[in-house]
């Protein structure tokens, strides 16, 4: 009985402890390349602007799985007794999000792109853990890259 | 093989519509991933091991999408969609789909 206590608490500070930490490294990554990587515009125009049509297009994406923490999910639960915003699940598929769009970025890139049209995102929960509650997500955001067609 | 995400190929004309094609994978994830991702849990953050394979099986619909377009002669694929669904625990399905044309 005492043990599972212990067990319980120790889970929920280091959930708190990692967890925070580990968020808080990701969005100054993501914030830092979002800078390195501003040039590169991303579009959800279906079709190019007027005047790009001399270029190559290729499908690009990118995808991450970022599972939520432990303390995070226990708020989470406790909050869905009464209704309302979960802010930790907000947090956390703003990440998947961002870094998605951000890998995306990386292998448009690398392609020599100069812009990326038609981005769609697409999310979906991957593992569920007991009672059905999300335990980490997959976001997957993909586009067409149009780089110049070199002369 | 030209694939994109888009209903034209920027500066190249669609002579020929071939109809749909589609490439789908079912995949299942091991033991030691699953263990690594149960850590994870406590955590939090990036499970690299499921990244890698989702995009592993992503390209592999996406390969088998245009092995099919491929079979009937076409030379791009435009209007690609991906969607994915979880079929039973511990196993997820990718599955890509799109317009088998033939460029000029």
């Amino acid at each position: 009985m005492n043990i599972d206590i212990y067990v319980f608490v120790t889970l929920l500070v280091l959930g708190y402890v990692f967890g925070r930490l580990a968020e808080k490294k990701h969005f100054k990554s993501i914030i830092e390349r979002e800078k390195k990587y501003k040039d590169l515009l991303t579009f959800s125009e279906r079709l190019p602007p007027p005047g790009m049509n001399n270029t190559d297009a290729e499908l690009v994406g990118g995808s991450v799985v970022i599972s939520v923490d432990y303390f995070k999910r226990i708020v989470a639960g406790l909050r869905s007794i009464v209704g309302g915003r979960l802010t930790t699940y907000e947090s956390l598929l703003e990440r998947a999000r961002r870094e998605a769009i951000l890998r995306m970025k990386e292998a448009a890139i690398d392609k020599g792109a100069i812009m990326v049209i038609n981005v769609k995102l697409e999310t979906s929960s991957i593992t569920k853990g007991k009672g059905q509650q999300i335990g980490s997500v997959e976001v997957y955001a993909y586009g067409t890259a149009l780089s110049p067609i070199a002369v | 093989m030209l694939v994109t995400n888009i209903e034209i190929i920027p500066g190249k004309r669609v002579t020929t519509h071939l109809g749909m094609v589609q490439g789908n994978t079912v995949r299942s994830k091991h033991a030691g991933r699953d263990i690594m991702a149960g850590l994870k849990n406590i955590f939090g953050g990036e499970l690299v091991g499921y990244t890698e394979l989702l995009q592993e099986s992503r390209e592999e619909a996406t390969a088998r999408m245009v092995q099919q377009a491929k079979e009937i002669g076409a030379n791009a694929v435009i209007n690609v969609r991906y969607s994915t669904s979880s079929v039973t625990a511990g196993a997820a399905e990718l599955f890509a789909y799109g317009t088998a044309v033939i460029i000029e």
